[in-house]
C-alpha cells in the first residue's frame, strides 16, 4: 500500500538517509496547505461567522445571535430544506435500486464488451449534470419537447417543471453513479458462494437473504448515501429547469444571494449554507466508514 | 474480474437457449434471468438514449418548416458564444495549472520525506467534497463584500478588485481549484501508488540528479496518465460549472447557455448537445488513457458537472 519507507528513529543511520533526501520536503506541501487555508478556510470561516453573528449596520458592532439559524429552520426556508431532503431521498432510493438492477444485469452477463461499455458510459453519464442535462430534458419532455408532442404527455398531466419532473431528471446522473459504485461490490459476490448455497439446498431467495444482501449491505448503504449527497448539493440542473417553482434549499440560497436582498437575507443564506454543510458532512461521515467496510470484499 | 471462473455452474449450465423450459431439477432456471436482464438493459438504454435523440431532433426539426441545421450553423456567429467559450477555456487552463502546481509537489513530498503530513494533505484535499458549491459561494460573496466594507483604505482592496476583473476573474480560478482538488488528489494519489517513489528518487539522486531534475525528468513521466486524468476531470468540471460563476455575476460557457435559453431555445439545446459531446469525448479519452474509468469517476462527489 504505502510507498513510504519504514520510519527511522532520529539520530540513527537512517537520519542521514533522510537528510540526503532533503530535510525540508514538507516545504513542498506548504503552498497547498496555505492555499486551501486561504481560499477554502476563509470562506468557510465567513459562513460560520456570518451564520451566528449579527453586525449592526450603523455602529458595526458584532453580536453573537442564533436568529439566522433559527430563521433558516422556519417557514419557507424549512420548507426548502425539507423539499431538498425529500427529493434527494426519493431520487437516491429509486436511483439506487435501478442502478443495482442495471449493474447486476451487466455483471452477471458473460459479455465483457457489454460490461466495459456500460461502465464507461456510466463514468461519462454520472458526470453529466448541470445545465446541458436540463436543456436536453426540456427539449425532450418540456412543454414543447419532442416526446411531449409525440406522446401528448401534456394531456396526461405531465409536467417537467415539478417535483416529479426533477426526479426523472436527477435519475439521469444518479443511476450511472450507483452503477459505478456498486459494480465492484457485485463483482465481489463470488460464484462459489452461490454454488455453496445451492449445494446446501438454498433457494435463490435464501441465498440473497443470508449471503448476498449482508455482503452487499455496506456498499448499498454507502451508494445510497452518496447519491443522497449528490442530489442534495445539486443546483445547476434545478436552477436551469425549474428556477424556483420547486422549493429546494440550493435555489433558496441562490435567491437570497442574488435576489433583491433584504437586510439580513445574506446571513440567512449563510445559515442555510451552514445547514447544508452540516448535512453533507453527516453524509460523508456515514459514507466513508461504509466504503472502508465494503472494501473488505473487493479483494 | 468478471465472474468467469470455470466452475461447476458453467459446466452444468443448461442449454443456452433463452426459452429452455426450466425443468424440474435442482438447477437454477436460467431462462428467467436472461429475460429480466434483457428487459432491464433495454429499459435503461431507452431512458438514457431518448433525451439525447430527442434533443437532437428538437434542434434540427422546426415544426411546420421541416429540417434545418440553423441552430448549429449560427452558433459561431451568436452573440457571446466565442467570448464565453474562450473565458471558460482560459479559466480551465489556469485552474489545471494551479491545481497541479499545488498538488504535485505536496503529494510527492508526502511520499518521500514527510509521511506524517499525509493525513493532513489528504483531509485538506478531500474537505471540499463536504461543502456544496452553493454553500461555498455564500462564503465567497461574504468575503468579497469585506473588500469595500473594511479594506477600502488598504492595499488589499486593489487585490479584491483585481481578482474580480470581468475579463479574467481570478476569483473563479481560486474557487474552481478548491473544487477540483479532490479529483486531482485522487488521480495523482492513484498514480503515485503505482510508482515506487522513494526508490526512484534515491536512484536519481545517487546518480547526481538535482531535485528539479528528479521531479521533472523522473517522477512526472511516470505520472503521465494520472496527470492527464486530473487535467481532464478539471477541464470537464470548469466547462460545466454554473453555480459559482452565475452567482458571482460572471458569464462563462454554462452561464451563457442559460442566458440565451429564453430567446433562442433551439440554440441553447444545440450548445448543450455539443458541450455534452465534448465532455464525453474528453472522458472517453481519459478512460482510454489507461486509467480505469470506474476508479476515477466513482469519486464520492457531487457529480463533476453538477454544481
Amino acid at each position: 500500500m504505502s510507498a513510504t519507507t519504514t520510519p527511522h528513529p532520529k539520530g540513527t543511520a537512517g537520519g542521514n538517509r533522510r537528510r540526503r533526501r532533503g530535510p525540508r520536503t514538507w516545504l513542498a506541501a506548504l503552498p497547498l496547505l496555505v492555499f486551501t487555508g486561504l481560499c477554502f478556510g476563509i470562506p468557510l470561516g465567513a459562513i460560520a461567522f456570518g451564520a451566528v453573528t449579527r453586525t449592526d449596520p450603523v455602529t458595526g458592532a458584532v453580536q453573537p445571535t442564533g436568529e439566522h439559524l433559527a430563521r433558516s429552520l422556519q417557514g419557507p426556508y424549512l420548507g426548502s430544506l425539507i423539499g431538498s431532503v425529500q427529493l434527494s431521498a426519493l431520487t437516491a432510493l429509486v436511483g439506487g435500486l435501478l442502478g443495482v438492477l442495471i449493474a447486476q444485469a451487466v455483471v452477471t452477463s458473460r459479455s465483457t464488451a457489454l460490461r466495459n461499455a456500460t461502465l464507461t458510459a456510466s463514468g461519462v453519464l454520472a458526470n453529466f449534470g448541470g445545465v446541458p442535462l436540463a436543456f436536453a430534458f426540456i427539449a425532450t419532455v418540456g412543454i414543447s419537447g419532442v416526446v411531449t408532442q409525440l406522446a401528448d404527455l401534456g394531456s396526461l398531466g405531465w409536467s417537467l417543471y415539478s417535483f416529479t419532473g426533477l426526479t426523472v431528471v436527477y435519475l439521469y446522473f444518479l443511476i450511472p453513479l450507483m452503477v459505478l459504485v456498486i459494480a465492484p461490490a457485485l463483482d465481489g459476490l463470488r460464484p462459489q458462494w452461490r454454488e455453496a448455497a445451492q449445494n446446501n439446498g438454498a433457494t435463490a431467495g435464501q441465498f440473497w437473504r443470508h449471503v448476498g444482501l449482508p455482503v452487499l449491505a455496506p456498499s448499498l448503504l454507502g451508494g445510497f448515501v452518496l447519491l443522497f449527497g449528490t442530489a442534495f448539493a445539486a443546483h445547476a440542473t434545478a436552477a436551469a429547469l425549474v428556477g424556483g417553482s420547486v422549493p429546494l434549499v440550493t435555489l433558496k440560497i441562490a435567491d437570497a444571494l442574488s435576489g433583491n436582498v433584504l437586510t439580513g437575507q445574506e446571513n440567512v443564506a449563510l445559515a442555510l449554507g451552514l445547514d447544508m454543510i452540516l448535512i453533507a458532512g453527516l453524509v460523508m461521515a456515514v459514507y466513508l466508514p461504509l466504503q472502508r467496510r465494503s472494501a473488505r470484499w473487493l479483494r | 474480474m468478471a465472474a468467469m471462473t470455470p466452475t461447476a455452474a458453467d459446466t452444468a449450465e443448461p442449454a443456452r437457449t433463452p426459452d429452455a423450459a426450466p425443468h424440474a431439477s435442482a438447477h437454477r432456471p436460467r431462462a428467467r434471468p436472461r429475460v429480466w436482464r434483457g428487459a432491464v438493459l433495454a429499459l435503461a438504454g431507452a431512458y438514457f438514449l431518448t433525451p439525447l435523440i430527442a434533443s437532437f431532433v428538437f434542434t434540427v426539426h422546426v415544426p411546420g418548416q421541416g429540417i434545418t441545421f440553423e441552430a448549429y450553423t449560427e452558433l459561431l456567429a451568436a452573440d457571446g458564444f466565442t467570448e464565453s467559450l474562450l473565458l471558460s477555456l482560459g479559466l480551465a487552463a489556469a485552474t489545471i495549472a494551479l491545481s497541479l502546481l499545488l498538488a504535485v509537489p505536496a503529494l510527492v513530498a508526502v511520499r518521500i520525506g514527510s509521511p506524517r503530513l499525509r493525513p493532513v494533505v489528504e483531509v485538506m484535499c478531500m474537505l471540499p467534497l463536504v461543502v456544496p458549491p452553493i454553500a461555498l459561494v455564500t462564503g465567497i460573496t461574504t468575503v468579497l463584500r469585506w473588500g469595500p466594507e473594511h479594506l477600502s483604505r488598504t492595499p488589499l482592496y486593489q487585490t479584491f478588485l483585481a481578482v474580480q476583473n470581468e475579463d479574467f476573474p481570478v476569483v473563479l480560478v481560486l474557487a474552481y481549484t478548491v473544487l477540483a482538488l479532490p479529483f486531482v488528489y485522487r488521480s495523482l494519489d492513484a498514480g503515485l501508488r503505482a510508482v515506487d517513489v522513494p526508490t526512484l528518487v534515491e536512484a536519481a539522486r545517487s546518480c547526481g540528479a538535482s531535485w528539479p531534475h528528479v521531479v521533472l525528468r523522473v517522477l512526472l513521466p511516470n505520472l503521465r496518465a494520472s496527470l492527464a486524468g486530473a487535467a481532464f476531470l478539471t477541464l470537464a468540471l470548469v466547462l460545466g460549472e454554473f453555480t459559482i460563476a452565475s452567482l458571482l455575476g460572471f458569464q462563462p460557457f454554462a452561464v451563457w447557455i442559460v442566458s440565451i435559453s429564453g430567446a433562442q431555445a433551439r440554440m441553447s439545446v444545440a450548445v448543450s448537445i455539443l458541450s455534452l459531446l465534448i465532455t464525453w469525448l474528453l472522458l472517453l479519452l481519459l478512460s482510454r488513457a489507461g486509467t480505469n474509468p470506474a476508479t476515477v469517476s466513482s469519486a464520492p462527489a457531487t457529480s463533476r458537472k453538477e454544481s
